[in-house]
This record gives structure tokens, C-alpha cells and sequence, in this order.
């Protein structure tokens, strides 16, 4: 169990902090506000470090495209900072304090530790695409950087990307360094009633293989149909022009319409709120080709599920049911037929410390995932067990 | 002069049995041996630099590319895998004592999915073969290196290519879903798939710019995207440099993202002039190519902003392309570039430093007073909207002196990149190239700890060694003697 919570106020004091664990092979737990604390499974560490006293725009030069921010640094604060200039972060990540009742907001070291990314992604990439550089401290206490503050760069081994996404486990990130990019100016979105998710889907490839630019494509279900959403972000006037092609495209499937200022759909969108998953609920995410995702809702409603939620195209399914063993086994099943990977994104500590909470690796891989953690975390006490046990 | 490890005699003097063990992996012609027949291999793009390696494979199959690994680590022979040989950074150099792996006969299109918008390609398809054959469809691949034509996908993500597009599509990082990796070992993995984001770590992200140190990839997944309805250039001239860097700042903080923004200097403006005809100003100082997307009506609109924001920086010139066939001949100019400089020079070295935009200014003068003091010239090309700089530096490849100058002028620009806040490569890679140069934009500290990870992948240091990471302090090359290479 954790006993305490330790606060470094500078990168210094991270890294003589965690060689000290090191050399005591004392287990740590990292995070931000602690706000995705429950994401996958639980860690087997006895003090906890929070880098939220690591905190603050270090450098923003809106024409460079380029922001840098110390990892504590709540994500509301650099929105806002971005928002002042008309700027914001490229893969839309999402606000879950809700989904994880989190009563703190979410920093930037914990969206790029975890690689979360919102409806965006499908057009613009996901967060992991936008680290530029980092500075982090590896499980010896050494402080290291990789990448920059400039936006193309292939120097040496890209570490920005094996951080990006490991929840901490191979290195504790002290800074981000982010491409950013102009915020657009006006934001419009045609739905389209569909009969099927496979009609859904169609109409989502559809408008995705369109010409117009689509940063957005999202499906709800509703009862046996769906509402099909897709977005358009740009200029007033190319928000118009393009949402009336893509409406009068889209009759095909359905009936279309047209909403502008779209915003707050889409936020929901991005922080799951459509899934409607009740408090007590597990929640799963399971990454398929768009193609394959009615066959996965269609599985799992077979095996009992009710709620879900699709996005990046269908290539995102959501899905929440109540917490049980037979619920995850039948998601595993159902990412496995589909050739996809899914992971169990939120459950009681019971369940997601007693299952794969994210597929296991191929052996080969497994022997690289183990000798590159032995390379950053030797001693293995950054987040133990967070991802899979011994990662 | 470049230090290459020394061969491994032990090696060296089994050639004929290797050749023989080869054979039977790669029956028929897919085997090199001769001399005569090893020679193409000898060197890439990095011409400057020659080294015809012990034996060439060109497998047709991952099976092969993995039973050859699987001997060749058994055996303890380095491995150098090769695309279609382009790299400017000299990442396909061989050695004496290895074996390099070609893939270019591993050419096939195994799939396209346009409801998915992907595409499974052999290593070997070249860069421009996958858009040319989904682009009658109206999609492309959107990473667009200058080699493109000759490049292949598996040189590409290696080297994590970019090209003048990537401001907005990204680079090859960021267009790939997927990837068949062979190990060291010779163990045949599949990473990431048809869906985005894959938990756990990003495998295709280290892999992916890796310069061939972790492993050998045949096949990839990549994103292929719809084109947009139509795209059009326009170019803006200006009278001094700082000026020409301004009007991008503007264009870039009024919220506009060209599709392409490239930046050519007076020499390069004037190579390529006479290479081209393509209307270029030749009394500018710095010329701006502004490339947008969209249906007519948008591309008039965005034009007619940015021609707008670069009229309050008193412009020489202006124009715009009228038509598809006007902004072909805008571009026409841009990407003979390299073909323009070496018209003027018998030989040239093309830089890749990166740096922060607002830098521009500031690195060309100090790069024009190099070129006055090493007494080379200097033409300056550069992807203005993420500042991956290309200086290319004129030199005579016949006279040692004047090779030996325009090297150490490139590695003081990639310093200065650095010492700006940059870095040493945006897209050719470190190679053979900038390989002592990386202790300037690393600590020791961080160079260990990724020689560390290569060695987590490649513990024998078999794959592509002598690259990327300095001799010095390697592991396993430290206590051998070391040879030249030119």
C-alpha cells in the first residue's frame, strides 16, 4: 500500500530522489495530479512521487509551432496559454477526471506518459506524434533528454516515443517539449442517421476518403442504428463549403444535417462521455481496423455488453459493461478475432490486478520489452506492474 | 576520413564457406560473391565514401531475410541491411567483413484497403510506388522525400524520411500503422497492425528512424490518405533574408498552415534559375514557395491572405499560380534543386541540420561568413515551416584538400544548428555522416544509454554497426584497431 507522497520541486531533486530508491530498492509510484491513478493495473510501489511541484510553461514560441512545459504543468494551463494565441495542442487529449473521478486536472507528463488522444487523432496523429523532446530521469536517477525543441529531427534513437505511452515505467518525465499548431477558427459537423453500424461505418470511410479534410469521425449507437458524426475544422467559409459537400455526399446513408460550433459535442466525444458508463463499470478500448468494428460491438453485445462508443473512423471502440472476469475474457476474444489489441482502461482494482490488462507480447518482443527495461529501470522501481507484471 | 571498425578476420577468411551457406538460404541468383558483382554495393548517396562489403543477399521473402539473420548471428557476421541505396548520410555503407541484405527484390503491393485507407507493402517498393498506385483513386502516400522515385519504404521508415510535405502530413513517423520486424535472431515479429495505437511501448516509434541498428523490417502498413480537392503554389521574393524569415513568422502566427514552405537562398535561387527556367527572381536575396490545398475558392482565399501578409513586407515579387501547370513550373525549379547545384559544382554535400525558426537569420549569416572563410560555396535550401536546413556546400571531390574543407564546414554549420538550439539531422539520418559529430548534441550519458538500447536489440552489435553511435566508447569496438574508410 502507498504510505506517502513525495513532491520534488526541481528535476534535481527527482533524480537524487530516485537513485536513492535505486539504492535502496525502494519501489516508486509516479504521477502527475494522480489523476488516471486507476488506469490499468495497480502498482506495486511503497511511496508514491508526484511531479506536480515540477510545474510551468518553460518556453512557448507560437511562429516556431513549439511549446515547452514542465511535466507537473496542469493541462488546463497550457490550453489556456495556447488559447491566448490562438494555438492548441494538436491530438485533443481528453479531460477523463469524470470517467476516473479525479478531482484534479490531468498534467502534461501523465497525457504524454499515458499517450492519450482524443477524436484528432484520426486526422492529425496522436500525442506521441507531437513530442518533440523530453527530459527525463531513468530508473538509476540520471537525468537525460532525447529529441529537441525543433520540429523535424532524427538524431540518435527516438527515446521521445518509448517514453510517449509507458506509463512511467521506463523513465520519470520531467519536461515535454510539443508541436502545436494555430487553432481553427471555426468548427462544423454533418450527421448522418444511419440503419447499422456497418452503415456507420461506411459513411464514416466515406467521409474519411473524402477530399474535405475530416478531423473528426465518431459513431453512436441507438438502439439497433447509429448517429454517424463527422467534423470539419477550418476557415469560416471552408467549414461551410465543405460540410455541404459532405452532407449532400453523405444522403447516401442516410438522413444528413448540418450543426456549426460543434465544440461541445465533440469534447464529450473526446472524454467518452456518450458511453454512458455507470460509475462502476469497466471500460475498455479496443483498437481495430474501422472495418472490423461492427463485428466487435456484435461480439460483445452477444456476450451481454450494452454500451459503447466508437471513434477514429470505428477504428476506437469503447465499450463498458459491468466489471467481470467473463467481460474482459470476451473483449480479449473479440480484439483477437478482429486482429486488433484492446486494453482494459478502467475496472475495480480486484479485476484489472488479476487480468492482462493490455495483450501479452509476442516471446521475441517480450525478451526486447525485458532487456530495454533492464536497460532505463534496472533495478525495477518506476511504477512496477503498472502495464503488464514486470513492466 | 571516416574510422570503420576493423573487420573481423575470422570472417574474412571464411568468405567462401559463407557465400556457400548464403546460397543454400537464398537459392538461384540471390547471392553475390564476385568482385565485380559486389561493386554497385560498395556505397549510397554518400558517394564520397566507398567500402564494397563481403557478400550481398537480395532475399524475396521475410523467411529468407530471417534464416540469413538467424546464420549470420549464429556466426557472429554484421549484417548491413540496404534499400535502393540513396542515403545521404551513408547509412548503407558496408563493411569489409559484412554482409549486405538488399530488398529490393521485396517489391510487392500485398494489399490496399481504402475503407481502412491502408496499404501492406514490401520493403522494397519504392516511396513514389505506393501513390502512384493508389493515386488514380485519388489517395497518396503522403511522406515525400526528394528521392522518392528511387527510395523504398523500408529505407524510409529506417531512416524516418520527411520530405517538403511533412508541416502538415507529418513525417514517416507519423504515417505507419504497422511493420514486420525480423530480430537479430532471426525471429519474425509483428508490430503494431491495421489499427492505430497499439498499448505498450511504441515499438514502431524506436524502431522507426532507427537507421537499421535494431532490427530488419520487410513489410509495412502505412496510412494512405485522400488527396485534397486541388493544391497551388505561389512564390514571394524578397530583398534580404531576416525580411523573407519574417513573412513566414507571419504567414505561420496568422493561423495559416501551407501544405509546403520552402525557403531558397540568392546562390540557390540563381542555380536553379539556370537549371530550370522556372521564372525565378534573380535579383532577390530570398525566395518563398507557398504551397495551399483546397477546392479553387479556398485556394484563392488562402492565397489572397498570404499574398496580403507578405505585401507589408515590401516584396520584389509576387506571384501566383493561375493554374495547376503554373504551379508545376513554381515547384519545377525547387525540386531540381540538387540536380541545379551539381550543374555548377562537380560535387556537393548536402547538410540537414535543424533549427529553430526564428534562428534563420542569425545561421545564414553566420553560414555565409564560413563560406567566405573556407572559400567554398554555399547554396541554401530549406524547409522554412520546421526549419530542417539543407545548405549545400560546393566542393571538388578531385582535390583532397578541397573534400576535406567542405567537411568540416558542414560539421561547423551542424554545430552551429545545435549550438542555436537545434540539431545535428531533420530527415537524412546520422549515418556514417554525422556519426563523431553526436557527442556535440548529446552527453555522454545519453549516448550510453542508447547505445545501451541498441545493444537490448542487437546485443552483439551485428546490425548496421559503425553507424550513428562514435567508436569511441562502443561496447564492443573499443579495444579494435581502426581503418579508414575513403
Amino acid at each position: 500500500m502507498l504510505s506517502s507522497t513525495i513532491v520534488p520541486k526541481s528535476e534535481d531533486a527527482v533524480a537524487s530522489l530516485v537513485a536513492a530508491a535505486a539504492a535502496q530498492g525502494e519501489k516508486l509510484a509516479i504521477e502527475g495530479n494522480g489523476s488516471k491513478r486507476a488506469l490499468l493495473r495497480p502498482v506495486q510501489a511503497t511511496r508514491t512521487v508526484s511531479l506536480r511541484g515540477l510545474s510551468g510553461i518553460t518556453l512557448y514560441h507560437p511562429t516556431e509551432l513549439i511549446i515547452s512545459a514542465r511535466a507537473g504543468t496542469p493541462l488546463p494551463e497550457i490550453e489556456a496559454a495556447l488559447a491566448e494565441k490562438g494555438q492548441h495542442l494538436i491530438a485533443e487529449p481528453p479531460d477523463l477526471a469524470a470517467l476516473f473521478g479525479a478531482s484534479r486536472p490531468a498534467t502534461i507528463g501523465g497525457i504524454v506518459a499515458t499517450n492519450l488522444s482524443g477524436p484528432r487523432r484520426i486526422a492529425w496523429g496522436a500525442m506521441r506524434d507531437h513530442v518533440m523532446g523530453i527530459r527525463a530521469v531513468n530508473g538509476k536517477g540520471e537525468i537525460f533528454r532525447s529529441g529537441g525543441r525543433v520540429l523535424k529531427n532524427v538524431t540518435g534513437l527516438d527515446l521521445c516515443k518509448l517514453l510517449t505511452g509507458s506509463h512511467g515505467t521506463l523513465g520519470v518525465i520531467t519536461e515535454v517539449t510539443l508541436k502545436v499548431l494555430p487553432a481553427p477558427k471555426a468548427t462544423g459537423t454533418v450527421s448522418i442517421r444511419v440503419a447499422s453500424l456497418e452503415q456507420g461505418i461506411a459513411a464514416l470511410s466515406a467521409g474519411l476518403g473524402s477530399p474535405f479534410s475530416v478531423t473528426g469521425a465518431a459513431l453512436l449507437p441507438e438502439g439497433e442504428g447509429a448517429i454517424a458524426h463527422l467534423r470539419i475544422e477550418d476557415f469560416e467559409e471552408s467549414v461551410a463549403y465543405r460540410c455541404g459537400k459532405l452532407r449532400d455526399d453523405m444522403a447516401r446513408f442516410g438522413e444528413a444535417s448540418i450543426t456549426m460550433d460543434t465544440q461541445p459535442l465533440w469534447q464529450g466525444i473526446r472524454d467518452a462521455e456518450p458511453l454512458g458508463a455507470e460509475p462502476d463499470d469497466a471500460i475498455w478500448r479496443v483498437s481495430v481496423q474501422p472495418s472490423a468494428a461492427p463485428g466487435v460491438v456484435a461480439a460483445l453485445r452477444a456476450a451481454g455488453g450494452t454500451k459503447f462508443l466508437l471513434d477514429w473512423g470505428g477504428g476506437l471502440v469503447w465499450a463498458a459493461a459491468q466489471a467481470s472476469e467473463a467481460a474482459h475474457q470476451a473483449v480479449v476474444a473479440a480484439a483477437a478475432a478482429a486482429q486488433g489489441t484492446y486494453t482494459l482502461f478502467r475496472a475495480p482494482e480486484a479485476l484489472r490486478g488479476s487480468v492482462a490488462v493490455l495483450p501479452e507480447e509476442m516471446p521475441a518482443l517480450a525478451a526486447i520489452a525485458r532487456r530495454v527495461k533492464a536497460v532505463m529501470d534496472p533495478a525495477g522501481l518506476l511504477n512496477p506492474g503498472r502495464m503488464r507484471a514486470g513492466q | 576520413m571516416i574510422p570503420l571498425p576493423a573487420p573481423k578476420p575470422e570472417v574474412l577468411a571464411r568468405r567462401a564457406q559463407i557465400v556457400a551457406a548464403l546460397q543454400a538460404i537464398i537459392p538461384g541468383d540471390g547471392v553475390i560473391g564476385e568482385a565485380l558483382r559486389l561493386k554497385p554495393y560498395e556505397t549510397d548517396g554518400l558517394s564520397a565514401y566507398r567500402q564494397p562489403p563481403l557478400a550481398v543477399v537480395l532475399p524475396t521473402s521475410t523467411e529468407q531475410v530471417a534464416a540469413v539473420l538467424k546464420y549470420c548471428n549464429a556466426q557472429g557476421i554484421r549484417v548491413v541491411p540496404r534499400g535502393a541505396g540513396t542515403s545521404l548520410s551513408g547509412g548503407a555503407l558496408p563493411l569489409a567483413d559484412a554482409v549486405v541484405m538488399g530488398l529490393m527484390r521485396m517489391n510487392h503491393i500485398k494489399t490496399v484497403d481504402y475503407e481502412n485507407r491502408l496499404a501492406v507493402v514490401e520493403a522494397g517498393v519504392t516511396n513514389l510506388g505506393i501513390t502512384k498506385h493508389v493515386e488514380a483513386d485519388g489517395f497518396f502516400y503522403a511522406p515525400d522525400p526528394s528521392s522518392q522515385l528511387a527510395c523504398m519504404i523500408g529505407g524510409n521508415v529506417m531512416m524516418n524520411s520527411g520530405g517538403a510535405h511533412c508541416l502538415k502530413y507529418g513525417v514517416t513517423a507519423n504515417n505507419l500503422l504497422g511493420l514486420t520486424f525480423v530480430t537479430v535472431e532471426g525471429e519474425v515479429v509483428q508490430i503494431g497492425g491495421n489499427y492505430l495505437d497499439a498499448p505498450g511501448y511504441d515499438w514502431l516509434g524506436i524502431i522507426t528512424g532507427s537507421e537499421g541498428q535494431l532490427g530488419v523490417v520487410t513489410e509495412v502498413t502505412v496510412r494512405i490518405l485522400r488527396g485534397p480537392e486541388g493544391a497551388r503554389a505561389m512564390l514571394a521574393a524578397f530583398d534580404s533574408i531576416e525580411v523573407a524569415g519574417q513573412a513566414v513568422d507571419a504567414i505561420i502566427g496568422s493561423g495559416i498552415i501551407p501544405v509546403a514552405l520552402e525557403f531558397m537562398d540568392r546562390p540557390c535561387i540563381h542555380a536553379c534559375e539556370a537549371f530550370a527556367h522556372a521564372g525565378y527572381p534573380l535579383d532577390a536575396e530570398a525566395m518563398l514557395i507557398i504551397e495551399v490545398e483546397g477546392n479553387v475558392e479556398e485556394q484563392d482565399r488562402l492565397l489572397g491572405w498570404i499574398k496580403e501578409i507578405c505585401n507589408r513586407f515590401n516584396p520584389i515579387s509576387l506571384k501566383v499560380a493561375e493554374t495547376a501547370e503554373e504551379s508545376l513550373a513554381i515547384w519545377k525549379g525547387r525540386k531540381g534543386a540538387f540536380g541545379a547545384v551539381g550543374r555548377i559544382s562537380p560535387d556537393y554535400l548536402c547538410m540537414d541540420g535543424t533549427i529553430p525558426t526564428g534562428e534563420l537569420p542569425f545561421v545564414l549569416k553566420r553560414i555565409g561568413e564560413m563560406s567566405q572563410s573556407y572559400g567554398l560555396q554555399v547554396a541554401n535550401v530549406f524547409h522554412a515551416g520546421d526549419g530542417n536546413l539543407h545548405p549545400l556546400i560546393m566542393f571538388d571531390a578531385n582535390n583532397e584538400a578541397s573534400f576535406h574543407a567542405a567537411e568540416n564546414f558542414g560539421a561547423d554549420i551542424l554545430k552551429l544548428c545545435v549550438e542555436v538550439g537545434g540539431c545535428l539531422t531533420g530527415e537524412h539520418g546520422v549515418g556514417i555522416e554525422k556519426r563523431d559529430l553526436m557527442p556535440v548534441q548529446f552527453t555522454p550519458l545519453e549516448l550510453d544509454q542508447m547505445r545501451a538500447i541498441k545493444g537490448a536489440f542487437d546485443p552483439q552489435w551485428l546490425l548496421n554497426p559503425a553507424k550513428v553511435f562514435p567508436l569511441e566508447g562502443n561496447p564492443i569496438f573499443a579495444t579494435i584497431p581502426v581503418l579508414n574508410a575513403a
